[in-house]
């Protein structure tokens, strides 16, 4: 019997995820629906102070109420190591050991202290209330430029500076290209402290299982097999007993791309405690319990000819680390060095970094990590250039743009492939320039102005091969992993080492089996998050899902078919070699009738009877792919917004994003992916910010004070593509999760600066800051 | 000092005992086993938490248990027959309005309120109805496309 197979949904189609189920429909299973029998909540005692010297704790009190299983400080559970960090840039980064439980010291407000566990998660948080802990307060510092004083206090005292590493690239001929230039444009981008801000908190469920010594957590991460090497490490356990589960995870944006103190110390609190222990992060815990993100000081220099080609870019940074360092911090600005010189053939560089300790939550990656601060800095001093030359925005970026790929920069990576003149084309056609006078001029008859802004980016993507990863100083290899396993009754299972939480993998990755093998999307079950199950992966972030992980599922399927073609030959009596593959079944070239299914070598490969000479039974294949290179993903994005003069209020009018992220497997999560990861930096353009008051207490410690926007406060965003292959990697794909992140700010703020005829204003533009720089002056 | 409290979920009457402070929300999630309304922010801002109460949308964050004794109060889990989806959820499905999927019970539960009251919103109407509710994964580009798409199912 014919039976029609839905064979429409694989590479380039917009399937509808399969994903959406569960979470339509309140089947989903996140964090905080876990619940083990004899579970304790944990709520965590955290410092009020930025800096102090813990003089004493006393626990009586919360001891002494009912409910009350245990209250535990740094004294009651045994760590075998901290809070780990995984980066080393130069090999000389200064690394501060950081106990899980805070030992003598707290520095930054919001360390974990104590804990207290209880059935009740409403004692529990009673109970933290009332542990007495004593502190000798000491000076807070707070801010790169108090850090880096002559006398500022010291986060960590062992440090005399408080700089925990500087990294340099300097070429050899820039102070020639400056003496030579025609024209040198200097600026200053400030780009402020924010939060990566998912919409579910962090959460962890601990069980440590007595009889057989083993541990099992379920975490709210996007990188389970990472939570469990150092779960293991940290917390003196056999990792082969360790199972770590990311169920699904509500948002990650590199606030989930850690291992965290509360992992190590609920694990802990498990095995003391004898039951499983469960922490779900508050809102307000969060900001100063979760990393945070940029909070990076660009010093930018262009060296120029008269018509504005550069000859030299100085760039240097300040990167604020806060107090410790989380998994990959130090790496975080070395990601901004990497791409500093933009989409741009600039000859000599002179860049460094500079990152310095204070007394904050420590920075690390959020989304784009790295790429934004160096796409907002070149992209605005880019602008200024324009300025200075007297030219348009698109011709400065037109005379220096990277034209022949591969392209190796000053900082030591390849370009794999671009070609920004066509983002750039494509931008101004769908966006009529030509229209934008008139625009401008009946915003003005409404008492409005309108400005315009572009932003010509490059980014980096799928960190690797591992060679790189370790040379620049990464613990961790940059490669992924998949299985593809075909069942008896042809049906597949895919387990990759990707960890989604939001992007779809379940649909993109069965698309791909789909196109490889044939077999119809629906028939293709994804596992992923689960360490009992998968091979060691490397988790999701740096949008380096598809290129990587993406890739081993191709290969892995590539080797599945490799195999049943072998077998189809020899139950069709042919040469593995006459033998074409389409649509699921393999045919004998010239004899189309003559057809074996995947379905029937899969279950001849499962029966395990004559099979051919050397060929193992089962179709199961498991691929551990390492890319040759990154990704390098470019796009224009520009942005119109209107700036109302009396009040400084800012709206975005058009947002227009063409990004070429190379060959795309579902248009509409790529579509899905450029919206958010804009609306991501409208929010850091407009609203959003992370603020200490002097002493090192959060201001900004809710959403009532920091600012996610909300639908109202942002603009749609069209979106194009064009569609450059990458030749790292033979999908051709790059990475689009946090493109839109990278290019936005700049557009943003050339807009308003545009608007406004403003130089350049610190973000965020909210609407105090703008008037004062329309009728004060701006940022220098 | 706990308080006996009635309270019709989903068209199941349930009573049972809570303290005067216990949130609606850890009523539901905690005591009901009903984990589809989610907690985002603690503060009203997020409406992760959004449920109906009497047929009005609320933040079962902002609410107490007690404050909802003797009403009946509707979840994500109570708007789908457990075959087939909502139209609204629908919408979400075909429009892509969902990524992680945290914020969106809260989501559908505000836009089917918002179609209730405004059957045939402008873009800007939507957005403004949405502004009790945040995600962090979509930029708003296709929920606001979804209930769009689910308002041009209603009958004028």
């Amino acid at each position: 019997m014919a039976v029609a197979v839905d064979t429409t949904r694989g590479m380039g189609a917009s399937a509808l995820r399969k994903e959406d189920g569960e979470l339509l429909t309140g089947q989903a299973r996140f964090i905080d629906d876990i619940k083990l029998p004899g579970m304790a909540h944990m709520v965590v005692v955290r410092s009020p102070f930025a800096h102090a010297t813990i003089t004493g704790i006393d626990s009586t009190a919360a001891r002494r109420l009912a409910g009350v299983s245990a209250v535990y400080t740094a004294d009651d559970l045994e760590f075998a190591a901290g809070v780990p960090c995984a980066s080393n840039p130069t090999g000389q980064v200064r690394q501060p050991e950081r106990p899980p439980l805070a030992k003598g010291k707290v520095r930054h407000a919001g360390e974990p202290v104590a804990i207290v566990l209880a059935a009740d998660r409403y004692v529990a948080r009673d109970a933290a209330d009332l542990v007495q802990v004593s502190y000798d307060v000491l000076p807070a510092v707070i801010g790169v430029d108090a850090a880096l004083a002559s006398g500022a206090p010291l986060v960590h005292d062992q440090y005399p500076d408080n700089v925990c590493v500087v990294i340099e690239n300097v070429t050899d001929g820039v102070e020639e290209a400056f003496a030579a230039a025609d024209v040198v444009v200097k600026q200053t981008l400030h780009n402020q402290r924010t939060i990566p801000g998912a919409i579910e908190p962090r959460g962890v469920v601990a069980h440590w299982i007595g009889s057989s010594d083993e541990l099992m957590v379920h975490s709210s991460t996007q990188i389970p097999h990472f939570v469990r090497t150092f779960l293991a490490i940290c917390c003196n356990v056999s990792e082969a007993k360790v199972r770590v589960i990311a169920p699904d995870v509500g948002g990650g944006f590199g606030g989930k791309l850690n291992c965290y103190a509360e992992e190590f110390i609920a694990a802990a609190a498990s095995k003391q405690l004898g039951a499983p222990v469960k922490w779900i992060e508050e809102r307000s815990e969060s900001l100063v319990a979760t990393i945070h993100g940029r909070a990076q000081d660009a010093h930018m220099e262009i060296a120029a000819d008269g018509e504005g080609k550069i000859l030299a870019l100085r760039a240097h940074y300040i990167q604020d680390v806060g107090s410790y360092l989380q998994l990959l911090t130090p790496s975080i600005a070395h990601l901004t060095l990497f791409i500093a010189e933009g989409c741009y053939d600039i000859p000599q560089v002179d860049l460094k970094v500079t990152e310095v300790f204070t007394n904050t939550v420590p920075t690390d990656a959020c989304r784009g990590a790295g790429r934004p601060e160096a796409t907002h800095a070149i992209e605005r001093t880019m602008d200024a250039l324009a300025a200075e030359v007297g030219i348009s925005r698109e011709e400065v970026r037109r005379r220096n743009f990277v034209r022949e790929f591969p392209h190796p920069t000053n900082t030591g990576i390849t370009y794999d492939s671009g070609d920004y003149d066509k983002t750039l084309d494509r931008a101004l056609e769908v966006s009529d320039p030509a229209g934008f006078e008139a625009r401008r001029a009946e915003a003005k008859s409404r008492g409005r102005l309108l400005g315009r802004g572009l932003s010509t980016y490059v980014e980096i993507c799928g960190l690797a091969p591992s060679a790189v990863t370790h040379a620049i100083g990464l613990t961790p290899g940059g490669w992924e992993s998949a299985t593809v396993r075909i069942h008896p009754t042809g049906k597949v299972t895919v387990i990759t080492g990707t960890a989604p939480h939001g992007q779809g993998h379940a649909t993109s990755w069965s698309q791909i089996i789909e196109s490889e093998l044939g077999i119809p999307f629906d028939d293709v079950e994804v596992i992923h998050g689960d360490t009992a199950f998968a091979p060691y992966g490397l988790g999701t972030y740096g949008s380096r899902s598809v290129a990587v992980g993406g890739t081993a599922i191709h290969k892995a399927a590539g080797r599945v078919r490799d195999k049943a073609r072998q077998v189809a030959a020899h139950m069709m009596e042919a040469s593995p070699d006459d033998l074409e593959f389409q649509d699921g079944a393999f045919r004998v070239k010239g004899s189309p009738d003559r057809s074996t299914g995947m379905g029937e070598v899969a279950f001849r490969a499962w029966q395990g009877f004559d099979l051919p000479e050397g060929v193992d039974p089962g179709l199961d294949e498991t691929v551990f792919f390492d890319p040759p290179n990154f990704t390098f993903p470019f796009g224009c994005h520009i942005c119109e917004a209107e700036v109302e003069p009396d009040t400084g209020r800012v709206e975005i009018t058009r947002y227009v994003a063409v990004d070429d992220c190379g060959n795309v497997v579902n248009p509409a999560i790529v579509d899905g992916q450029v919206h958010g990861g804009v609306i991501h930096s409208v929010g850091q353009a407009l609203y959003e910010g992370v603020i200490y008051d002097e002493d090192g207490q959060l201001l900004t410690s809710s959403f009532v004070d920091y600012l996610i926007p909300g639908a109202p406060d942002v603009p749609s965003v069209e979106t194009y593509r064009t569609e450059t292959p990458s030749p790292t990697n033979p999908l051709g794909v790059k990475g689009i999760g946090e493109a839109g992140t990278i290019a936005a700010t700049a557009a943003i703020v050339g807009a308003v600066c545009d608007a406004t005829g403003v130089r350049d204003i610190d973000m965020p533009l909210q609407p105090e800051r703008v008037w004062r720089a329309m009728n004060e002056g701006g940022a220098a | 000092m706990m308080r006996a409290v009635t309270v019709t979920v989903n068209g199941v009457s349930h009573t049972t005992g809570v303290e005067p402070r216990t949130l609606l929300v850890h009523l539901l999630r905690e005591q009901l086993n009903l984990t589809g309304t989610q907690v985002g922010c603690d503060t009203s801002n997020c409406g992760a938490c959004t449920v109906w109460i009497d047929g009005d949308a609320v933040k079962a964050c902002t609410v107490l248990a007690v404050q909802a004794d003797g009403r009946e109060v509707t979840t994500f889990e109570g708007i789908s027959d457990g075959v087939s989806m909502h139209p609204m959820q629908q919408a979400f499905h075909e429009q892509h309005g969902l990524q992680c999927g945290y914020c969106t019970p809260g989501m559908v539960m505000t836009a089917i309120k918002l179609l209730e009251a405004n059957p045939h919103p402008t873009d800007e109407e939507i957005r403004h109805g949405l502004e009790g509710n945040l995600c962090r994964c979509t930029g708003y580009h296709n929920i606001v496309a979804a209930i769009r798409s689910a308002a041009e199912g209603v009958p004028a």
